[in-house]
């Protein structure tokens, strides 16, 4: 167990963090999850808009990012305007997008040929300004190029999501390398825990076998 | 390395005369010739279509001799004026949909440039099928082939396209060698006369040494191997109709830098932009091309999702597409085309204080769609069927929002498979999950599921799916992963389908 962290220190090294960084981080405006354990571990209480964030799924999820999607959509859906959502497989099943929030009208999704087209697309749309937020899907991010998401997400305040999906298992591992993204998730599914009643309808073996 | 694409249209004299009869034309196999004089006095056919060809009617056979020959044939004259029109709007319709290069190659053909246009299309093969579909649809019948120059292109569209041909780069010389002499584009005569010599594949000719063939033929048919081999630039002089916005810039001194081409895109940009708000028009489809010194041409065309007239926006989609144009030796002319417009009338954009505007991204759609191809980039629409696959469908990034939704409260997975992927499972029949189930490998336990949701086929689109059934269920395996998987078939009868095992998503 760490030893609980001592909050004034903290505080001392973020001021002298954002004398370095030469911008004041309090004003940033953040989108807070509205799930208070979240909220209070993250600075500022919420996700920082105009920067880049980066999603994996555990386990499997490492591979066909679902849950990673499914957060990705949580967070889009709740800014303001369109979502360009770049991906080189196009396996995304836009219902499920839309019962996480993101309605269909809001996505605009794009289907680029490799890493590097996803790449400077993402950056475009960060670029841009006019998006709410863009996602990526995505296997290798270097620093250099989270560097650039990242600068490009902070001059026009656009919510940049990073979700990293790798082809093999192996590749996984590539996580944990640094990069410049502003914060970093981990998106696993968890066992279901069965319900205290065998349920309203007439009773399955699914759940009792 | 440039490409060429030559569309070869057989029976466009006979296409055009059906075509305009329209109702009142004979039905397809009836036979039809058009007549036309050669010469004083002699009346000869000079088209006849499929139908009459398979008769055993010729070109250049007596009009007299064909009705003789053939029952119930159909004559009408011959129009070459306007056959050459309708090759000329066809070559312009094209211009409008491929790429910025076109001229109409009498009297059968057509030719396009489509260096760097064909991503736009989903690439060679694809670009080439949409365009034979395209013209199958209207009533002509038409062949294309696509290669690195004009004659290799033409060759192949004629000889050897079924009813597309794709000639790998670099292979235009390999892939014409064993077409016949025909193919070469020479008079008639020179042709009969190589094939007395012994002569029928281009490669023959190629073989033998040039020298003897000047001294007895001239040099056209040095000149047309020359072609093919790409040794000898053969320019593709562009059609440019007459309402045509366009502006150019030539230059005394050729240019070839990267920032001086983009400095001229932005003078070219902003004079055409100018001239498309004197008639209040926006672009929806813009053409550039670059005439080397050398006499070829570099093209690049750039399409945008509304008609626009902002000469900033313009300049950013064509400088996007600077380091795609090969200077060569240096550009001496530069000319911007509007091919596409359409009106664009100045606009109110706030039309309250209080209202607060969604951001426009018309602009970076645009860059976007030009970078990866239109057909890349899309938003998804619901459709009203319960077969999972067809529940989307694409539509274009800016069409009008409907704000309709997806009904059903069903949990639908995150991740859907283009095509279900078949597993090996232990299951109790009928309707119970599987106990086990393996996929890609590994065999993982059900701990949980819920199902079976009964997806019924959709008979009034294809005559199988009458009774076909799928039942899907929500499974999830020891380590919590969730999978939507399902049975074809109702688990009893057979008919309903073959009770194999399929998983088609994963939930997050």
């Amino acid at each position: 167990m760490r030893p609980p962290a001592n909050p004034i220190a903290i505080a001392q090294l973020r001021e002298r963090i954002e004398r370095l960084e030469g911008r004041p981080a309090r004003g940033r405006p953040v989108l807070p999850f509205g799930v208070r354990p979240m909220d209070a571990r993250l600075p500022g209480g919420g996700l920082p808009r105009a920067a880049l964030h980066e999603v994996a799924g555990g386990g499997a999820g490492a591979i066909d990012g679902a849950a990673a999607a499914l957060f990705a959509a949580g967070v889009a859906a709740r800014t303001r305007g369109k979502v360009l959502w770049c991906v080189t497989r196009a396996d995304l099943f836009a219902p499920a997008l839309s019962q996480a929030g993101l309605k269909a009208d809001r996505v605009i999704y794009l289907e680029g040929g490799d890493d590097k087209t996803v790449l400077a697309c993402f950056e475009e749309g960060l670029r841009h300004g006019g998006l709410g937020a863009a996602v990526a899907e995505i296997a290798r991010l270097t620093m250099t190029a989270s560097r650039r998401l990242q600068l490009a997400a902070e001059g026009s305040g656009t919510l940049g999501i990073a979700l990293r999906r790798w082809r093999r298992q192996t590749d996984a591992t590539d996580f944990g390398q640094p990069t410049a993204a502003a914060t970093r998730w981990r998106v696993s599914v968890l066992p279901s825990t069965p319900l205290p009643v065998p349920g309203v309808g007439r009773a399955r073996c699914g759940s009792s076998s | 390395m440039a490409r060429v694409v030559s569309v070869f249209l057989p029976t466009l004299p006979t296409d055009r005369v059906r075509r305009q009869a329209g109702d009142a034309a004979p039905s397809p196999d009836t036979p039809l010739v058009l007549v036309g004089r050669e010469g004083r006095r002699r009346v000869v056919v000079t088209a006849a279509d499929a139908a009459a060809v398979a008769a055993g009617l010729r070109v250049g056979m007596p009009a007299t001799k064909a009705q003789a020959l053939v029952k119930g044939l159909v004559i009408q004259d011959a129009d070459p004026a306007a056959d050459a029109e309708a090759l000329d709007r066809l070559a312009l319709w094209m211009l409008q949909r491929v790429a910025p290069i076109v001229a109409a190659d009498p009297p059968d053909g057509i030719v396009i440039d489509s260096t760097g246009a064909d991503h736009l299309h989903g690439g060679e093969a694809a670009l080439l099928a949409t365009l034979v579909e395209k013209l199958l649809s209207v009533g002509l019948n038409a062949r294309a082939a696509i290669a690195d120059v004009w004659g290799a292109a033409h060759a192949l569209a004629r000889f050897r396209a079924q009813p597309t041909d794709v000639s790998a780069p670099g292979e235009a010389v390999a892939d014409v060698a064993p077409l016949p002499i025909a193919a070469l584009r020479l008079p008639p005569d020179l042709v009969s006369s190589l094939r007395v010599l012994g002569f029928d594949r281009i490669g023959d000719v190629l073989a033998e040494p040039r020298a003897p063939f000047v001294l007895r033929f001239g040099p056209e048919l040095g000149r047309r191997l020359d072609q093919i081999a790409g040794r000898l630039a053969e320019p593709i002089e562009p059609i440019r109709p007459a309402a045509l916005i366009e502006v150019r810039r030539a230059f005394g001194e050729p240019i070839g830098a990267a920032e001086t081409i983009r400095r001229h895109i932005g003078k070219l940009v902003a004079a055409l932009c100018d001239a498309l708000e004197r008639k209040g028009l926006g672009a929806r489809r813009l053409g550039l091309i670059c005439h080397r010194v050398d006499s070829r041409a570099q093209a690049v065309r750039v399409g945008t999702g509304l008609p626009l007239r902002d000469a900033r926006r313009i300049t950013r989609l064509l400088s996007d597409k600077v380091e795609t144009i090969d200077p060569g030796f240096g550009i001496e002319i530069m000319t911007l085309a509007a091919i596409v417009t359409e009106p664009l009338a100045p606009k109110h954009t706030a039309s309250s204080l209080v209202e607060d505007l969604e951001p426009d991204v018309s602009g970076l759609v645009d860059l976007l769609a030009n970078r990866v191809g239109e057909r890349n980039l899309y938003r998804m629409a619901p459709v009203a069927s319960d077969v999972p696959e067809r529940s989307v469908r694409r539509i274009a990034p800016l069409a009008i929002e409907t704000g309709e939704e997806w009904r059903g409260d069903w949990p639908r997975p995150a991740r859907l498979f283009a095509r279900p992927e078949p597993i090996d499972t232990v299951a109790l029949l009928p309707d119970h999950p599987p106990a086990f189930f393996t996929w890609r490998g590994v065999r993982r336990k059900v701990r949980r599921a819920d199902g079976p949701e009964r997806v019924f086929g959709e008979w009034w689109k294809r005559d199988p799916e009458l009774i076909a059934v799928r039942d899907y269920f929500r499974i999830e395996d020891d380590a919590g992963e969730r999978y939507w998987i399902f049975r074809a078939g109702d688990g009893e009868d057979p008919l309903t389908g073959s009770g194999r095992w399929f998983l088609h998503g994963i939930f997050g």
